[in-house]
This record gives C-alpha cells, sequence and structure tokens, in this order.
C-alpha cells in the first residue's frame, strides 16, 4: 500500500513536468501580453523596462528553465495584471470553485442515487421509464444552455432566486462559504444544479444497470432466501455492490465539474478559478495561467489516487499492487 | 414419523409474451421430519422452480397458480409477504448450486451470517456472532473465529458451499433445500459435504429436500425419490422402488445412463431426444417423442398411478419386468 502510494507520487512529478512543458510552450503560442498590458501610448523605455521586469525579453527556453527553478520551490510566479503571486490568487478562489463543485456532486448524489435505485427496481413502471427518459435530456443539453434556461426562468420570470455572485458568505474554519446563509444558498442553487445535471444522468444510468444487474446475481436469491427484508437487501446488498462503479465516477467527475466550473462560474458570475482563468486568458495573464492548469492537474492526479485507494475499501477483491496498476 | 412438509397438487406458471410455461404442474409429495427427499430429473424438469415456489421466491413473470405448500399445518401459499418473509430463512432454508455465486462479494462471511440471525430475532450481535461461528464449526470449517472476518473470495468453492450450508442452519429451520448443492464441486468434496448435510440434518431432525440430476448421490442419501419430468412428478416412491424396480420409461432411461450402471467400456445408454420446450406443449405425455413404449393411447395425459405402498408412476404402459442386473447393482450400491 505505501509503496503504491509512493509509486503513484513519483509518477505524478513526472506527468507534473511534461504538463508544464506543454502548458508553457502552448501559452507561449497564445500571443505576447506586453500589448495588453502596456497602455499604447507608453514611451518606448517604459516599454522595455516592463518587458525586463517580467522577464519576457529573455529567450523562451530562459524564461522556461526560470519558472522550473522558480516551481521547484513553490513559486508559480506573480500575476501580471495584479501583480501578487499567481498561486496566491488561485488559492484565494479556489474556496468559491470547490464549494460549487462539492455542493453540485453532492446534489448529485442525492438525487441521481435514488432515483437509479428506484428505475433499477421497478424498469417497467411509469416512473422508472420517466427517470430514465429524464437522463436523457441530461446528458444531451448543454451547460451553457440550461444555465440560461434556469436564469431565464428563475431569476428573470419567476424571480425567486438569484443568478450572480456568491452572495454573502460566512466564515467555516477560516475559509469563506456561501451555504452556511440562507441568502448564500440560494445563490448556490442555479450554478449548482447546472454543473449537477450531467451527473444526475450519470449516476441514475449507473445505479439503475447496477441495480439491475445485482438483482440477477444469486446472492440476491440467497439474501431473500434467508428472509432478509427487502430494505436490507437494496439498502445493504445491493447498493453496497453498486456502489463500487459510482464513487469512482464520482470522484473522477469532481475532477471535471472542476474544469467545466469555467463555463458555469462564466455564466453566473461565480467568483471562482474558472473566472479567474477567462479572465487571465482575456489579458493573457501567462503565471495565473500555468499555475492554474497546473493546480488543475494536481487535482486530477490527486482525485485519481483517491479513486484507487476507494476502490480497494469497497471491493475487498481488489488488492493494490506495487506495479501502479 | 410425523410430516414436515407436504406439497399437494403445485402448479408454477410462466406468462411469457410467448405462452404459458408451466415449469411446475400439479406437483405432489410429503416429507417426514429428518426425513430426506431426492427431487430427480434432467435439466429444465421444473426442479429448482418446485423449490423456489415452497420457498416463495418465485419473480414475476411467474406466479405460483395453484396447489398447496404445507409445513407443520400452514398454508405458505397464503402467507402474506411480509409472513412469509418471517418463514424463509428461519423455517425453510434453501442453499443453491453455484456456491462462487450465492455468497456477497463485498460483505464479509460475519455480516451474511449475523444478518441471517437477525432477520428473525432480536440478538446481541456479540450472541449472534457466537451463534455464527458454532455453526461454521459445526460444517467442519477450521478456525471459524478467522474465517468469520474473511471475505467470500478467500474460501475455496467447497468452504463456500459449507458457509452457505451453515447459514442455512443458523435458525435450525425445519426444512432446508438443497438445489443441487455439490455439482459445482470436485467428487472428493461432494462426498464430504454429502456425509456432512446427512449427518446434520439427522441431528436436528430436519427435514431435507436434495435437488439433483444425478441418481448415484440419491441413491445412498434419501429415503425417497420424486422423479420430474416436463413439470411432473413421473415417478415416485422409496429408494429401492424407485432405482430397484423403476416402473417409468423415463426413470429407466436415467438409471441406464449412470455412469456406474454400466458394464466397463459400453456407451452410455442416453435417452434419446431432449427435454421437450414446456413453452405451450401440447396435451399427452410429454415423454412420448422419446419413448420406445409409446403408442396411439399416449395422446392422452396419463394420470398418476398408485401401486405398492409409496410407489407411483404416470404411464399408461409402465414397465412391470425387473431392471437388467448390471444397472440394478450399479444405481444402488
Ligand atoms: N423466467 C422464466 N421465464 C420463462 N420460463 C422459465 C423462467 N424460469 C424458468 N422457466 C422454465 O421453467 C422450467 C424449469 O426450470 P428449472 O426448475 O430451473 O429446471 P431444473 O431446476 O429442473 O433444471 C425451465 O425449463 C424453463 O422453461
Ligand atoms: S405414457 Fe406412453 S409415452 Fe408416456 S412414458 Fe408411458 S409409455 Fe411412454
Ligand atoms: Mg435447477
Amino acid at each position: 500500500m505505501l509503496v503504491f502510494i509512493i509509486r503513484r507520487l513519483l509518477q505524478s512529478v513526472v506527468v507534473l513536468f511534461v504538463m508544464s512543458l506543454l502548458v508553457f510552450a502552448g501559452v507561449y503560442a497564445i500571443g505576447n501580453p506586453i500589448d495588453i498590458l502596456i497602455s499604447p501610448d507608453a514611451t518606448q523605455a517604459d516599454r522595455a523596462d516592463a518587458i525586463a521586469r517580467l522577464g519576457l525579453d529573455k529567450p523562451m527556453y530562459v524564461q522556461y528553465l526560470v519558472f522550473l527553478g522558480q516551481a521547484a520551490a513553490g513559486n508559480l510566479g506573480k500575476s501580471f495584471a495584479f501583480n501578487i503571486p499567481a498561486i496566491e490568487l488561485i488559492f484565494e478562489r479556489m474556496p468559491a470553485t470547490l464549494e460549487l463543485a462539492v455542493f453540485a456532486m453532492g446534489l448529485a448524489v442525492v438525487l441521481g442515487l435514488p432515483l437509479g435505485l428506484y428505475a433499477g427496481l421497478k424498469p417497467k413502471s411509469l416512473g422508472g421509464r420517466a427517470i430514465m427518459a429524464g437522463s436523457i435530456l441530461g446528458f444531451s443539453l448543454p451547460t451553457f444552455w440550461v444555465g440560461l434556461m434556469l436564469i431565464m426562468v428563475f431569476a428573470v420570470f419567476a424571480g425567486v432566486l438569484p443568478s450572480n455572485g456568491r452572495g454573502p458568505t460566512t466564515l467555516l474554519l477560516g475559509v469563506p462559504v456561501s451555504f452556511l446563509s440562507l441568502d448564500g444558498l440560494k445563490h448556490l442553487l442555479l450554478p449548482g444544479f447546472t454543473l449537477a445535471l450531467l451527473n444526475i444522468a450519470l449516476i441514475i444510468r449507473l445505479a439503475r444497470s447496477g441495480t439491475q444487474e445485482a438483482l440477477m446475481m444469486d446472492y440476491i436469491k440467497f439474501a431473500r432466501a434467508k428472509g432478509l427484508s427487502n430494505a436490507r437487501i437494496v439498502g445493504v446488498h445491493v447498493l453496497k455492490n453498486i456502489m463500487i462503479p459510482i464513487v469512482t465516477v464520482i470522484a473522477l467527475q469532481f475532477g471535471s465539474v472542476i474544469a467545466f466550473s469555467v463555463v458555469t462560474e462564466t455564466i453566473f458570475a461565480w467568483p471562482g478559478m474558472g473566472k479567474l482563468l477567462i479572465d487571465s486568458i482575456n489579458v493573457l495573464d501567462r503565471p495565473v495561467i500555468v499555475a492554474y492548469l497546473l493546480i488543475i492537474v494536481t487535482l486530477f492526479i490527486f482525485v485519481n489516487l483517491v479513486v484507487d485507494l476507494l476502490y480497494s475499501v469497497l471491493d475487498p477483491r481488489v488488492r493494490l499492487t506495487d506495479s501502479g496498476q | 414419523m410425523t410430516v414436515a412438509l407436504k406439497v399437494e397438487n403445485l402448479s408454477t406458471h410462466f406468462f411469457t409474451k410467448q405462452g404459458v410455461v408451466k415449469a411446475v404442474n400439479e406437483v405432489s409429495f410429503e416429507v417426514p421430519r429428518g426425513g430426506v427427499l431426492g427431487l430427480v430429473g434432467e435439466s429444465g424438469s421444473g426442479k429448482s422452480m418446485t423449490g423456489y415456489s415452497i420457498m416463495g421466491l418465485i419473480d414475476p413473470p411467474g406466479r405460483v397458480v395453484g396447489g398447496r405448500v404445507l409445513l407443520g399445518g400452514t398454508n405458505l401459499l397464503e402467507l402474506d409477504p411480509e409472513a412469509m418473509r418471517a418463514m424463509r430463512g428461519s423455517r425453510v432454508a434453501m442453499i443453491f448450486q453455484d456456491p462462487m455465486m450465492t455468497l456477497n462479494p463485498v460483505l464479509r462471511i460475519d455480516t451474511q451470517m449475523i444478518e441471517a440471525i437477525q432477520a428473525h430475532e432480536k440478538v446481541s450481535r456479540a450472541a449472534a456472532l457466537a451463534r455464527a461461528r458454532e455453526a461454521l464449526a459445526r460444517v467442519g470449517i477450521p478456525s471459524p473465529d478467522e474465517r468469520l472476518a474473511s471475505y467470500p473470495h478467500q474460501f475455496s468453492g467447497g468452504m463456500r458451499q459449507r458457509v452457505a450450508i451453515a447459514t442455512a442452519l443458523l435458525n435450525k429451520p425445519d426444512l432446508i433445500i438443497a438445489d443441487e448443492p455439490t455439482t459445482a464441486l470436485d467428487v472428493t468434496i461432494q462426498g464430504q459435504i454429502l456425509f456432512e448435510m446427512q449427518k446434520l440434518t439427522r441431528e436436528s431432525g430436519t427435514a431435507l429436500i436434495w435437488i439433483t440430476h444425478d441418481l448415484s448421490v440419491i441413491a445412498g442419501l434419501a429415503d425417497h425419490v420424486c422423479v420430474m419430468y416436463a413439470g411432473r412428478v413421473v415417478e415416485s416412491g422409496t429408494v429401492d422402488q424407485v432405482l430397484d424396480a423403476p416402473r417409468h420409461p423415463y426413470t429407466r432411461g436415467l438409471i441406464a445412463s449412470v455412469p456406474a450402471a454400466n458394464p466397463r467400456g459400453r456407451a452410455l445408454a442416453q435417452i434419446p431426444g431432449m427435454t421437450p420446450a414446456l413453452l405451450n406443449l401440447p396435451p399427452g405425455c410429454p415423454f412420448r417423442e422419446r419413448c420406445a413404449r409409446a403408442d396411439a393411447a399416449c395422446g392422452a395425459d396419463p394420470a398418476t398411478e398408485a401401486l405398492a405402498d409409496a410407489h407411483a408412476v404416470r404411464c399408461f404402459h409402465p414397465h412391470t419386468e425387473a431392471l437388467p442386473p448390471a444397472a440394478a447393482e450399479g444405481a444402488s450400491p
């Protein structure tokens, strides 16, 4: 187990290194930030001065090596636009994004799991069919469209829910969160549901097919032959088996929810990392873009590791080997 | 001897899109307390469905459409679902063919055994665990404490089947239905489990229905035998009556196809043809396509005819001559 984790961490360093190379080259290709950062009527001397200060006068490979050296020391550079460390800027915005992602995934589980179980237990019932038809919508509607429709219906026409911002935040263990106040919770609902929709559909599908598969197994027949109640058969014997794929998908989706929140945060003006990324791309704030992408990659690596560990907890047949597979 | 279970005219049909499948058709038998009834027949003859019908485990599109299942005077078929649930696992238990599949792979053995007790009694976890440990020891599982904390994949097939048997015994049921429990195991393990099952049911007075397609297993184990074909009981009687003096052409065919019944080197006498599809089965003796004695009379349904004592047969032209010596010797040791 320990060997497994160490091995995975070493692999992660390699992945991060390769990613930094790609990201750096990619960002370089987008364009020169100096044209955006400096007002057109600045003097030639001012301009040269700024270029030197930002290190943009050196060749690309030198810039990369400087970046790499600083990154190894935990410094991902200063934001061109805000002149504070990029990583600080991102961590400042991270709680908003994480809260939105956790809320969305929580919503997806709370709604998707019971609906999927029901559809699996009663596939021929009207309710079961309606749930499956609904889940198709969840798959096929694009996020931005769903977000706009929700704003139209709940914010513009009905006027019951706010359509932008985080609302008031409360400090929880020193981290600002929205969900602790009613107004903050209201602000969470629309962007949270927008992000959750695809995952609700995904979990419904997984729970339904898993339930149907489990119900056909001999161990369910044996459980019934033991005289167990339906509640125990579904709540323990079926659920524990279908949780294996569902937990895997929840954890993996958590990564993409954070990545997808770029769109949702922009639509709902949610002050998270995604919104920061878009703003930074607009002004070609290279250090922030690079730091953001590297943090997202780190997050994905971490999530994958957690998935593998969870997997071995949930399924006793899986034993982690040090082969890293 | 008091009767533990009496099944009368039990019929279970499956109502499929293509038509009705009469999987169990007017089946009757009884098992005394501590007695062992063998239920034999080729695959698809309705043995498992008979067991499921008794347990109340028939799922749609199937339904028990008639008959009575009397367990100590209670007709199980009249119980509401909750009352039937309370019977399952406490008064009637069932074990299945494939021990690799009957235990839940993600739950520990202790969880799966304790829940079987707590479904029927209010007992503490510790007390239930003690009973589970004792049951495992009784079926010959070494170091039960350690095994209780294991998962099914850490056991061999034979050990898993022992766990299933121990689980079935937990609440001291009146009846255990064993649906081909040794078919998936190798011969040595099969022998051990047969021996232990016999001992355990004899000790506790539990009645046993042993479902198998293998007549040679029945010979050493059962007191009575029902031979099933196409959802019906075609011959029934004591082991001696059915195996030594079989009357039904199908029973004779089964006996001739038991390997031990054959002189060495001779090909097994397989019954020609196949079991008929039970979907929309036409009237008449369902065996007539495969029967050497069939004639025009067999276009009608033969009734069950009582012979001597417990012996009964369902055939217009039952055999009356003795079994050829080699076959008789092999089938009944
Ligand atoms: N779900 C089902 N739908 C239709 N027919 C079924 C179904 N389940 C079982 N049957 C029918 O019941 C018959 C008896 O099956 P079974 O009792 O399992 O046979 P056995 O245990 O003797 O091998 C089968 O031949 C099959 O035609
Ligand atoms: S009734 Fe006729 S066809 Fe059926 S088993 Fe007897 S002899 Fe054969
Ligand atoms: Mg069967």
